[in-house]
């Protein structure tokens, strides 16, 4: 039994409804500054680019506990018990890393990040990894951040075979301020944002995977409140009259992760099902 | 001497006076640039307001029923309305 603060149902439902979950401010300011501090070092070296061989090169696949020991700063700030609590309700106990990178944009940056998925497309149909973009300074608009599109993280396609769009409605640049966690399903469309500001903009990301299923992986005390289908319902607008497929798809993620094959909204699901 | 200038609207359904819910813009003439995240609001409220402002339609999307056993499966956004303008770059005309 964990001791860490764990998610609650609404907000599981709300990762599974958008894709995403935003923390602001949730690492403190000497904890930000040490980050910055350690990845302006250089470290931790990412398995990115790495040479075979390196150490860095076999980190993906390991479990997460036994890596970052070498970079207290980052460490702390992925042990930190908020932090470490919402990884273990995303994915249960003892995660898997896979990989990370420093991102640093360039001040007066002006070119925009095509939209894109990060990696291959994924044929798993319910299990998912998270990727943690860490902001460890004030992130104002001007200086991007990360766009992201609520809602599309369910959507099947092939990295940036999407970079014809260029805007929607109901995108959001994860402006913030220093210390905020932004934590997506690794299917969300994103992309960096233009910095337009005469300072570098640094976002630290990593990906964990989880070691075995999701099933009810967070504090489920509140899985029956009324307020969980409310919440799987969300219509982000840029989908249009396909709303009712991105719920279905939503609801056989609960099932998924709730272990209740029964779960349904509106009888959407068990009217096709019962007709078998 | 003309340039192209394209317009690409996503809409609710495949009706051309259903919402914009997604947008792009690329000019051939040079003088505009967009990109990824750049506004917040379409520049239209659906394909039928951009014909109105002198946008010609050259794509509908066809109507492709979904594939067995993939009906849920989502992806691209289905209705994807393609528009131009030509526009006169140098004020004589011709192309």
């Amino acid at each position: 039994m964990t001791t860490l603060p764990l998610l609650d149902s609404k907000q599981m439902a709300a990762f599974v409804a958008d894709g995403f979950l935003r923390f602001d401010g949730i690492v403190p300011p000497a904890e930000c500054a040490a980050v910055l501090a350690e990845l302006a070092g250089g470290g931790p070296p990412s398995p990115f680019g790495a040479a075979p061989g390196s150490d860095a090169a076999n980190w993906p696949g390991q479990p997460l506990s036994a890596l970052f020991h070498a970079s207290p700063a980052v460490s702390g700030m992925l042990r930190l018990p908020r932090v470490a609590g919402i990884i273990d309700s995303l994915l249960g106990p003892d995660p898997i890393y896979d990989h990370h990178y420093t991102h640093v944009i360039a001040a007066a940056q002006r070119w925009s990040q095509p939209w894109h998925a990060d990696a291959i497309q994924d044929p798993r149909r319910h299990a998912f990894d998270i990727q943690l973009f860490f902001f460890p300074h004030d992130t104002p608009r001007q200086m991007g951040g990360t766009m992201i599109l609520p809602g599309s993280h369910l959507r099947h396609i092939n990295e940036a075979a999407i970079a014809r769009y260029q805007n929607f409605v109901g995108q959001q640049a994860m402006a913030c301020p220093a210390g905020s966690l932004l934590v997506c399903h690794h299917g969300i469309w994103h992309g960096g944002q233009p910095n337009l500001t005469e300072r570098a903009r640094t976002m630290f990301k990593v990906r964990l995977c989880p070691r075995r299923p999701q099933k009810r992986t967070w504090d489920t005390s509140d899985i029956d409140d009324p307020a969980v289908a409310r919440i799987l319902q969300r219509d982000h607008g840029w989908y249009g009259h396909e709303v009712r497929l991105e719920i279905v798809n939503r609801i056989r993620l609960w099932r998924h992760l709730t272990a209740d094959a029964r779960f349904d909204i509106d009888y959407w699901l068990t009217r096709i099902e019962e007709a078998g | 001497m003309q340039r192209q200038q394209l317009l690409l609207l996503y809409t609710a359904n495949s009706s051309p006076d259903s919402a914009v819910g997604a947008w792009s813009f690329f000019d051939g003439t040079g003088r505009d640039h967009h990109m990824a995240g750049d506004a917040d609001a379409p520049p239209y409220q659906s394909v039928v307001a951009a014909m109105r402002d002198g946008w010609r339609v050259i794509q509908v999307p066809a109507l492709l029923p979904a594939a067995p056993g993939a009906e849920h499966d989502t992806a691209f956004l289905k209705y994807e309305f393609v528009l131009e303008k030509i526009v006169d770059v140098d004020g004589r005309g011709g192309r």
